[in-house]
């Protein structure tokens, strides 16, 4: 009947490619690799992470990984929207008591004015021993929470200088069981 | 032992490539506009003039390459969806609860190249209802969540390809369907001549888009980034060939497992269209999945439209030498 | 994880991801792996691929349903009814593995005259204090049976080993929580054995109890209790036992599923009984796996950020009194005669030199005192207790979010306004973050006080440091880029704030000053380290994370190292000793850092060892598979060829294998323990629980607050009473938060006749702080829905699509309405119930925002490690929206991609998507 064939494939050396699909290739090339754990679920997916003049440029799976071998999930694929995102807070903000808006602070002024509150509350309330006489040495007024989304050595440095410096007791993150 | 990733890093960025010598010469005619310097508007239109027939030798073909995506383990995580997202740095949708399913992106558009279906088949009985022995079987049959992962089935006699006026679209070295939004006018032919349809425009950029099957990363020797995603390894990246092997052994593998339905879609060609470079493992009807049935290439018509055409203008000519002749007195 | 410990000794996922693809039959309850964990769930299916079975007991058929081969829809709550069905089933039908439980469990020993079980009260076990509602196991005769004349009669006390077992677990509540001395502990230590009955015909063996205990968990009563059909029980119980014994082994997979119950640690006991009995522990494709959420929610524990926890599992000292308060008090009552926790002093004294450094002596019991006492509970539940009532002055938040993602987090927004300040580590400005502004439940901003400090933190990749992954897996990651702005890593501000406190304390000599002027604080770069690229990092006061790992490593502090002309790196936890010549900052990670310059976490070698062992190091001692000695028989051959991992080889006199084994490894398996032999040296070959005093798995536990067997409870909210016990509803041991904004439902309730769960998408992170400002995520799940029966939906009159309102005593909100055949009501007690599915993930801040699931859930806990209950809850369900206004996202959608060119890369190789490209 009146048709044309399905036709065969194309001739690549007819095919008009222009300039930039010649040239074409990936941005990986002379970026900065470096190997990474994926920062959402238990999991432990290894990370590849690219930058080029110190931006992130690329996060995929890290294929040696014997856990994840090369492979992401949409939140580990969306590893690099976590990090480059308009939305993340880039400087110190401080919300003064009864405000209904953010300020913009130094890191340095955050640094002193926090711990002069934690030295504030801790020497008011700082209990050597209970009404039973039992030795506490506790601070009970402050706490602390969360632990399981940052690193190893920082859940260290937090149990040990608001713990075992400080004394303060509630210090907790989301394990729970 | 480093991945190929990794010995990318200390790969040089690469340089053009070898060009015909009335490329050279024209592209020295537009130089600044090729290499973004400044220039007015008179280089600015010559540029856009010349810059399309700046051709250079082609590359050599390639093993041709495709996807082969087994449904029937995907888990619908969407990996895939964000993986080429994030790997192209393409824009969101905008937010819009569907209803439908698990899925919210809903088609596949200039920003979404990738995307996962969901297909709820569930019995309509309620377990408040006693099962009779002879429902408990079917009903078994019916409760199931299908999952696919679609995108640019990079037909090997592609509609589009065939229908863009402007060697936009071209079939690159690996036999993958990639168009070149540096020439691409935005006419939308290929939008209409997808039967699929795969392909729309971007108001971005104002051109239209669609998988590349990640003809960037292809060139370096890695994976597209969906493929290598893909937690279960649903979809399936490599030479086309091996791809049909693997996939027909899987077929056999679930018809002996208890999977009689599973068959594939598009790994051959048909009577109205061609075979796919990106096909599918299926356990029902591709309409189900909401693919065509029986796919047709826009380009079988052509014959028939043109002979209409030339005898439609033959037989006005005709009509107007008849009318000429008989009126003249 | 005390579900874990107190039946195999320690509270962890016992083997690896990559070994479920080497299982046989893997049941997944209480876990959506496929949706939580998606990349680990490719080596469940490469099992299936393999021919494994799958099956997926579970409320909601979820994205892993699909893709198991067998479904089984029960009730949220229900689990342990299922569980011990399946304990019944195994041994009613005779399906135990004979000698792997004869040799490895605790299944002969002999238990206390005095003990009363479940059957014999009703629901209740011996020795509950009706008025502390809890449990005294010393009153209730919970310990084993001593053989005659040894040291119990001697020191006149019958039940010694009870008090062992009791805290041998070392889990976070090794104390009461009361503050008062352990109830658990007995003064006195006995090496004793318990007594036994090999032939476990003796009606106080723990075989025996066992039996009685399960006897009314027949399949009948399962489908009764669960809402299944008998026969799909009956199924999955045939499955678990063809796919277990000598040539095949049955994986069993949880997560949050069961660990979010008011008995959740029982359900995970449940599961222990049921694996040992089926002979799967130790063993390669066998195991429980605990499937984690968080990056490093096992190294939070194991470091441990925990009120009642110091690192490696040491309890947080109780207050005691003033007898008792000193450090070979806490040693006696913390350590062990025999097993592996009888090395407790070294432990907790080198963890004390590791903090105070020079100024731990032996004379001022290596600076004890100044490791703060616990007077009571703690934890996050019962601080935003007492912080919502006015009792909290400051707080940091360090990438937690309990006001969008606290149980009943309209009470945690209600703590943090009560608080003076708060200090907000995160990226985002969350929930937690905006409380005061954006919360349209709570007051005006200028009624609130609280102080918000919001320091940025630096992104994952922009910082160094190590993370544990859910099966104990140490990996380190290096720093790609300088953090952005002024964020900094969360390292960072507490090094640094922890320099300004020591200034502002310097040269106090107030007693209460001297633990935070001693702690040893010096973590600076020797040099300013530099970036991937080569340049030098900009950010100045950056601690050296890996010099915190070698202290967490350890140190021998009476050997220099020629090489740093430091202290030497100890290999391993057996080089630490108690008198202060080593310095050791978490036992149990150990052997990390074995030698300067080889950060074991940092390690990335691929070998052929399927195991891949010098791939990162996973406590303890690099051990894959947890108790792997049970891989092999008795006799130390392995069970079969198809499931060999480690074994005893007798020419060389060693145990050998893919894995290290977890067991000493020169110890022969005809090793027998002298009589009154202590640590070690008391377990013998044929015992592969190590960190159990008796070396065996425990059917029957102690160890646990709600009980030594689990028995099933409802949830505290119910429709139902509980058909088991009809006498005891709930777990008599629930702890409750009563007050105003923490109302409870009393069951069974039938003002709230629905039943809901909580649950996670594969889109979404928590409750949205890491997703919620991502808007390739946002496009995938954007908005709060819940999921519901096409049976609810016409009941009430609910349109797909459309809205419907969520309500429980503490809060309403709004949802729209996946009306889905995936979720079914189930007929329990022969009566009709509805469930509901509602995902966590969504508050009021975000470029999305909606409905928070967690504004509904309730303030209990359990009474082991104080969980709550999400994941079975009652509700009432209504057609239609909230009044009021609207939520509107918190944040425009971000403009993405950005136009900005990829630095230092040609147009042609610029990604694609960045649209407004082309010529």
């Amino acid at each position: 009947m009146f048709r044309f064939s399905l036709g065969k494939h194309p001739k690549t050396s007819r095919e008009p490619f222009s300039v930039e699909t010649l040239a074409k290739s990936s941005r990986l090339r002379g970026a900065n690799v470096t190997q990474g754990i994926c920062p959402y679920c238990a999991v432990g997916c290894g990370q590849l992470i690219f930058s080029k003049g110190g931006e992130l440029i690329d996060i995929e799976g890290d294929p040696d990984s014997p856990i994840s071998t090369g492979h992401l999930c949409p939140k580990g694929a969306n590893a690099y929207q976590l990090s480059v995102n308009s939305h993340r807070v880039l400087e110190v903000l401080y919300r003064a008591p009864y405000s209904d808006q953010w300020e913009t602070k130094t890191m340095e002024w955050a640094l002193e004015q926090i711990a002069q509150r934690v030295k504030a509350t801790r020497d008011a309330d700082f209990t050597t021993r209970d009404e039973q006489g039992r030795l506490l040495n506790s601070v009970r007024s402050i706490g602390s929470l969360g632990g399981a989304t940052i690193d190893n050595e920082e859940n260290y440095l937090i149990k040990k200088l608001l713990g075992g410096g400080l004394g303060v007791v509630s210090i907790e993150n989301q394990a729970r069981i | 032992m480093a991945s190929r990733e990794q010995e990318l890093s200390a790969l040089p960025q690469a340089s053009d490539p070898p060009r015909g010598r009335l490329s050279v010469l024209l592209g020295r005619l537009i130089r600044p506009y090729l290499h973004d310097e400044p220039h007015g508007p008179l280089p600015e239109l010559l540029g856009r003039l010349i810059y399309p027939f700046l051709h250079g030798e082609p590359p050599k073909p390639q093993q041709p390459t495709g996807f082969y995506t087994d449904t029937t383990v995907c888990i619908g995580c969407k990996a895939c969806e964000v993986a080429c997202k994030q790997w192209n740095q393409l824009p969101s949708d905008g937010f819009n609860w569907s209803g439908n399913s698990y899925d919210n992106t809903n088609e596949l558009s200039a920003t979404t190249w990738r995307h996962v279906k969901f297909i709820e088949q569930f019995s309509h009985e309620s377990p408040s209802v006693p099962a009779s022995p002879d429902t408990e079987e079917s009903e078994s049959l019916l409760n199931r969540w299908l999952m696919m992962s679609d995108n640019c089935k990079h037909c090997v006699a592609a509609p589009c390809h065939q229908a863009c006026p402007t060697g936009a679209i071209i079939q690159n070295e690996f036999q993958n369907i990639y168009i070149q939004a540096d020439i691409c006018n935005g006419c939308s032919c290929c939008i209409a001549a997808c039967p699929f349809g795969v392909i729309t425009r971007s108001e971005l950029g104002g051109h239209s888009h669609k998988c590349t099957l990640c003809y960037d990363r292809q060139r370096d020797g890695l994976e597209p980034a969906c493929a290598k995603a893909c937690p279960t390894q649903s979809i399936h990246f490599g030479p086309i060939d091996e791809l049909r092997e693997q996939a027909r052994k899987r077929v056999e593998q679930l018809h002996e497992r208890g999977v009689p339905q599973a068959y594939l879609y598009g790994d051959v060609p048909g009577e109205t269209y061609s075979e796919m470079h990106s096909f599918y493992l299926l356990v029902d009807r591709p309409s189900v999945y909401g693919l065509p049935d029986a796919p047709f290439n826009p380009w079988l018509h052509m014959m028939g439209d043109y002979v209409r055409s030339v005898a439609g203008g033959l037989a006005a000519i005709a009509v107007l030498l008849v009318v000429v002749f008989l009126l003249k007195p | 994880m005390p579900g874990l410990g107190a039946s195999f000794g320690r509270g962890a996922a016992t083997n690896y991801q990559q070994d479920m693809a080497n299982s046989d039959c893997i049941l997944f309850m209480g876990s959506n792996m496929a949706e939580a964990q998606p990349v680990g769930f490719r080596w469940p299916m490469e099992a299936k691929l393999k021919g494994a079975t799958l099956i997926h007991v579970d409320p909601r058929f979820t994205r892993m349903s699909a893709v198991c081969d067998l479904y089984v829809g029960i009730r949220s709550g229900s689990d342990i009814a299922f569980l011990g069905g399946l304990v019944n089933y195994v041994l009613t039908n005779d399906r135990w593995f004979h000698e792997y439980v004869l040799s490895y469990t605790n299944a002969s020993t002999i238990i206390d005259e005095g003990f009363r079980d479940t059957e014999d009260l009703a629901g209740m076990f011996s020795g509950f204090d009706q008025q502390h509602e809890s449990y005294d196991p010393k009153q209730g005769h919970w310990g084993f049976e001593k053989s005659g004349g040894g040291g119990a009669e001697q020191d006149g006390s019958k039940n010694t080993a009870q008090a062992e077992s009791a805290k041998d677990e070392h889990n976070p509540q090794g104390h009461a929580l009361d503050g008062s001395d352990d109830p658990h502990t007995s003064p006195s230590k006995s090496t004793t054995k318990p007594q036994r009955d090999p032939t476990l015909q003796h009606p106080r063996c723990v075989m025996q109890i066992l039996r009685r205990h399960f006897a009314r968990y027949t399949p009948e009563v399962v489908s009764q209790v669960c809402g299944c059909k008998p026969e799909e029980f009956m199924r999955v119980a045939e499955l678990l036992c063809t796919n277990s014994g000598r040539e095949r082994t049955t994986c069993i997979a949880y997560a949050l599923g069961w660990t979010q119950h008011t008995t959740g640690v029982q359900i995970i006991r449940t599961a222990g009984i049921l694996q040992l009995l089926l002979g799967n522990m130790g063993r390669p494709g066998g195991g429980i796996m605990a499937l984690r959420g968080h990056s490093t929610i096992q190294g939070a524990t194991d470091i441990a950020t925990l009120y009642d926890s110091l690192p490696g599992y040491l309890p947080q000292p109780p207050a005691r009194d003033p007898a008792h308060e000193g450090l070979s008090s806490y040693i006696e009552s913390g350590g062990m005669p025999t097993g592996y926790w009888a090395n407790f002093s070294k432990f907790i004294v080198s963890l004390l030199k590791a903090w105070y450094g020079e100024a731990a002596r032996p004379d001022n019991d290596f600076g004890f005192s100044w490791v703060p006492r616990v007077d009571g509970d703690y934890s996050q539940l019962a601080y935003f207790d007492r912080m919502s009532k006015g009792g909290v002055k400051g707080y940091f938040l360090a990438g937690q979010n309990p006001g969008g993602g606290g149980p009943n987090a309209g009470l945690h927004r209600a703590g943090l306004r009560n608080l003076e300040w708060l200090v907000v580590l995160d990226w985002f400005e969350t929930e937690s973050a905006t409380f005061w502004k954006n919360d349209r439940n709570g007051p005006l901003p200028s009624e609130i006080g609280t102080e918000v400090f919001f320091i940025p933190a630096a992104a994952a990749q922009e910082k160094e440091g190590s993370l544990t992954q859910t099966q104990r897996l140490i990996q380190w990651h290096k720093k790609a880029i300088d953090p952005s702005g002024d964020s900094r890593s969360d390292a960072w501000f507490i090094y640094n704030l922890g320099k300004h406190l020591k200034q502002l304390y310097a040269g106090s000599t107030d007693p209460r000053d001297q633990g935070l002027l001693n702690l040893t604080w010096d973590y600076d770069f020797d040099e300013q380290p530099r970036l991937p690229d080569g340049t030098l990092s900009r950010i100045e006061g950056e601690p050296d994370l890996e010099k915190v790992l070698m202290e967490i490593n350890g140190h021998r502090l009476d050997e220099i190292d020629p090489r740093t002309g430091g202290p030497r790196l100890v290999s391993g936890y057996s080089e630490l000793k108690d008198d202060g010549t080593t310095a050791c900052g978490c036992w149990i990670y150990s052997g990390v850092f074995p030698e300067p310059g080889r950060n074991r976490a940092d390690e990335r070698k691929i070998t052929d060892n399927p195991i891949q062992p010098e791939w990162g190091y996973a406590w303890p001692n690099n051990v894959r598979v947890l108790y792997n000695r049970a891989s092999a028989d008795p006799e130390g051959r392995p069970w079969s060829e198809r499931k060999k991992l480690v074994w005893w080889d007798s020419e060389k006199r060693s145990w050998v294998g893919q894995d290290t084994p977890d067991f000493e490894r020169n110890k022969p398996p005809d090793y027998q323990p002298p009589p009154g032999a202590t640590g070690m040296a008391a377990i013998a070959g044929t015992n592969p629980f190590i960190t159990k005093p008796d070396g065996l798995g425990w059917l029957y536990s102690p160890a646990i607050k709600d009980g030594p067997l689990p028995t099933h409870y409802e949830p505290v909210e119910s429709p139902f009473g509980n058909l088991l016990y009809p006498k005891r509803n709930s777990n008599p041991t629930v702890r409750f938060f009563p007050g105003p904004l923490n109302p409870i439902a009393h069951m069974p309730t039938a003002e709230y006749p629905v039943v809901a769960t909580t649950f996670r998408l594969t889109e979404h992170y928590l409750s949205g702080p890491m997703s919620r400002f991502n808007s390739w995520l946002n496009e995938l799940q954007p908005e709060m829905f819940a999921e519901l029966s096409y049976e609810l939906a016409a009941e009430r009159g609910i349109v797909h699509g459309g809205w419907m309102t969520i309500e429980t005593p503490r809060g309403r909100i709004e949802a729209r309405a996946m009306v889905t055949r995936r979720l079914r009501p189930f007929v329990v007690e022969g009566r009709m119930v509805h469930q509901i599915g509602l995902p966590f993930h969504w508050a009021f801040a975000g470029e999305v925002v909606g409905g928070n699931a967690n504004d509904l859930t309730a303030l209990v806990a359990d009474p082991n490690v104080s969980m709550h209950e999400s994941k079975a809850f009652t509700c009432q369900v209504q057609a239609g929206r909230l009044e009021g206004q609207a939520l509107h996202p918190t944040v425009p959608t971000a403009h993405w991609p950005t136009l900005d060119p990829i630095p230092d890369t040609p147009a042609s190789a610029q990604p694609e998507g960045r649209l407004g490209h082309g010529k």
